[in-house]
């Protein structure tokens, strides 16, 4: 038995349940028969993969769904062999370039060169003589990637393709932005969730409240407890029922453990800032990071959790979001992750102490 | 996709006869009109009338173009090039490679060098009356500022030992991130944006050439967006037609109006709207709001505006981009404040490139600008 959120998956455009305005631009798009390379953008869980898969389906026919995973090999200007991942069907490639860091360049000037070198043959219809590349976590690809992206693009565009999904365009190059066409995806409102989530309730016979209200609005609760990432409420909605027999108001959320650590952090550090709570936050960090939490998400949190305390007045928080922004740039250009977390919650101590 | 429309499909080509054309209407706009010869270049006429002298004289210096993208450079050597040498010399007179090509020192050293030194071939006789076939090759080291100080260095004296037989074009957007002995030895043509009377009259006759329909203001609107990058606007112009042309035929259902390839667009007109969202245009209701937030110095706010923009997913440089025009052309604001909004424009941008959370960094630039106004 498979999550529901891959139960649930829309197969095809018409089927997503929300962006009716996207769902159609992409479908004319893929009737046409022709097609511009796409950038596609969104916070997560928004439903950008979902419609690009669906948009292959409606490109290709049901032959994307046979797919299948190669692992190739390259070699890297030093000689050194480096291995990667590809998700393929017989009409599109789907590469995560990002997971080789540095070496990304290579897979995009070899793999990219190759596949546009050579034209697809497709006797059946005869439509789509491209090949399309999904390039996922496009945000992450290194300058030098991006570069060697565009040229790609222009010179072998009647062989390929290109999709790139990305969480923001902040870190796309200007001439790869200049090349696509932009599609935001944003997420889904609570409406739109709710619908979404009573579908799946009543496929699944899950027994929620009679009380056409209380319905709604418990479900709505799971919808922003979630931030309104569709895949997180759906997996925290699964949670739910899976925990309980039936849904109801009383019933306690789901709360990630996580979540909680950092929740209880944030307010120690507000309560008692002094050099003993900082050497216990220490272990509380270093706990986190050993279960892999992101460092990034770890700041983030913790900032949000800061600016939400009551405690903290206004002339702190301007304060704190100003150190949040300059750890999270240290984050990002260093790489030892506890400095910059120990850092900031030093700063925020000293902060609060001198606004007193 | 169900049978029915499996059948409507159209059945499969005939003949190749039909590829070329087909080809071509698939090609993107942006390679489909590139210009062909000097003369079709927009706007750079200073660098074109220099180039055109190298025609007549076939006397060619190394050159350095550089410039913002979408203003033409890799345009105007490609026509150079053809324009000496005509199609079927150009393949072997002229080396092509950009960062796409693995360009680290060793290939400067072996492919670059090994092409450089080679003998020019003769030019048959038909080639001869027709071209001015010049006795040396091209070198064309696109996107050159991406590559690394090394092996610009190692090109130092490659372009002055086989200077008889070879000349190098560099083309880069930052002259500064060239080597200063590579510049020394190039003539330097700078390509400026285009000014917008020049790119309009390209962008209304390739609008006409691929018969689009569009409003009144929207070719001017796409220009504004595109801020001088020729490129950027025919491929706004591209998409927006492409989007417009089948939606209407969506409606009925049928297929069929592949038959011409890229001509399937007499349904709607493009409007300024719809070029707005291609290009990921922040809407100035948004913008509006943003600056309102700021205005009312309660925290809470901006930080549910910044939630909320985070959730719509706009990205932040854009907003950024556009909240500088508004901001320092608002003529309500003192010069101050305007500098110390630039301060925090700057500081965040330079944060967000590092690869920065754009929640956070937002939020600390909707801080800062609420304690400027």
């Amino acid at each position: 038995m498979s999550l529901w959120v891959d139960k649930y998956r829309p197969k095809s455009l018409d089927s997503i349940d929300y962006h009716f305005n996207i769902s159609k631009r992409l479908k004319s798009l893929a009737s046409s028969g022709d097609f511009p390379h796409l950038l596609v953008y969104g916070p997560s869980g928004a439903g950008k993969k979902t419609r690009i898969l669906a948009t292959l389906q409606e490109l290709y026919g049901p032959g994307v769904n046979r797919m299948k995973i190669d692992v190739r090999t390259f070699k890297t200007p030093s000689n050194r062999k480096i291995e990667f991942n590809i998700v393929s069907s017989p009409y599109h490639i789907e590469i995560t370039p990002s997971d080789l860091g540095n070496n990304d360049r290579i897979i995009i000037q070899d793999l990219l060169k190759e596949i546009g070198q050579t034209e697809q043959i497709d006797f059946q219809t005869g439509k789509h003589r491209f090949k399309i590349v999904i390039i996922n976590e496009a945000d992450s690809l290194s300058r030098d990637a991006q570069a060697a992206l565009r040229r790609t693009m222009e010179k072998y565009s009647t062989n390929i393709r290109l999709i790139l999904i990305s969480n923001s365009t902040s870190n796309i190059i200007p001439p790869i932005k200049s090349r696509t066409l932009l599609i935001r995806v944003p997420l889904p409102t609570v409406n739109e969730i709710v619908g979404v989530l009573s579908k799946i309730a009543e496929k699944e016979d899950i027994r929620l409240p009679s009380n056409e209200d209380e319905k709604s609005s418990i479900l709505a609760k799971i919808a922003e407890h979630s931030d309104r990432n569709l895949r997180k409420t759906i997996l925290s909605f699964e949670a739910l029922a899976m925990t309980n027999d039936s849904i109801s108001s009383a019933c306690k959320l789901v709360e990630l453990d996580w979540e909680k650590v950092i929740a209880d952090l944030s307010k120690q550090v507000v309560k008692d800032r002094s050099v003993k709570n900082l050497s216990q936050s220490r272990s509380v960090l270093y706990e986190l990071l050993s279960h892999c939490i992101p460092a990034k998400i770890i700041l983030k949190e913790l900032t949000f959790n800061l600016l939400c305390d009551p405690r903290v007045t206004d002339p702190m928080k301007y304060d704190i979001v100003d150190a949040s922004s300059l750890f999270d740039e240290r984050l990002s250009l260093g790489s030892k992750d506890i400095f910059h977390l120990e850092g900031f919650l030093a700063r925020s101590m000293v902060i609060m102490e001198s606004k007193k | 996709m169900s049978m029915a429309s499996f059948f409507n499909q159209r059945a499969p080509k005939k003949a190749s006869s039909k590829d070329d054309g087909d080809r071509k209407a698939r090609m993107p706009w942006v390679e489909k009109y590139r210009p062909k010869n000097l003369d079709d270049v927009s706007s750079q006429s200073h660098a074109v009338t220099v180039l055109k002298k190298s025609l007549h004289t076939s006397n060619l210096p190394h050159m350095l173009f550089y410039g913002p993208p979408g203003t033409g450079k890799t345009s105007t050597i490609l026509a150079l090039a053809k324009q000496l040498y005509g199609p079927e010399l150009y393949k072997t007179r002229v080396l092509e490679l950009n960062a796409s090509d693995e360009r680290g020192i060793s290939i400067v050293r072996e492919k670059v060098k090994n092409f450089a030194r080679l003998t020019v071939s003769n030019p048959s006789k038909e080639d001869l009356a027709k071209y001015p076939c010049p006795p040396y090759k091209i070198i064309i080291l696109d996107e050159a500022d991406s590559m690394t100080n090394d092996a610009q260095s190692a090109l130092r004296r490659t372009m002055e030992t086989y200077s008889g037989v070879t000349r190098f074009c560099l083309i880069c957007n930052y002259i500064t991130r060239i080597i200063d002995p590579l510049a020394s030895r190039c003539s330097k043509f700078r390509f400026k944006p285009l000014d917008n009377t020049d790119a309009l009259t390209r962008l209304t006759y390739v609008a006409n050439e691929e018969k689009v329909q569009y409003e009144d203001g929207v070719l001017e609107k796409i220009l504004d967006i595109s801020h001088g990058d020729l490129r950027k606007a025919i491929t706004f112009l591209q998409s927006a037609t492409k989007l417009h042309g089948v939606a209407e035929v969506d409606a009925d259902g049928d297929i069929s109006i592949d038959e011409q390839g890229g001509n399937n667009h007499e349904s709607s007109k493009i409007t300024v709207t719809s070029v707005q969202e291609i290009a990921g245009i922040v809407s100035d209701s948004t913008l509006d709001e943003i600056v309102t937030a700021a205005r009312t110095h309660d925290f809470q706010v901006m930080f549910k505006l910044s939630k909320k923009l985070a959730a719509e997913g706009w990205s932040a440089t854009q907003m950024l981009d556009q909240l500088h025009d508004k901001l320092i052309l608002d003529d309500s604001l003192t010069g101050t404040q305007k500098i110390h909004i630039s301060f925090a424009l700057n500081e965040t941008d330079d944060k967000l490139s590092n690869g920065t959370d754009e929640q956070i960094q937002f939020l600390n630039f909707l801080s800062k600008l609420s304690q400027v106004l």
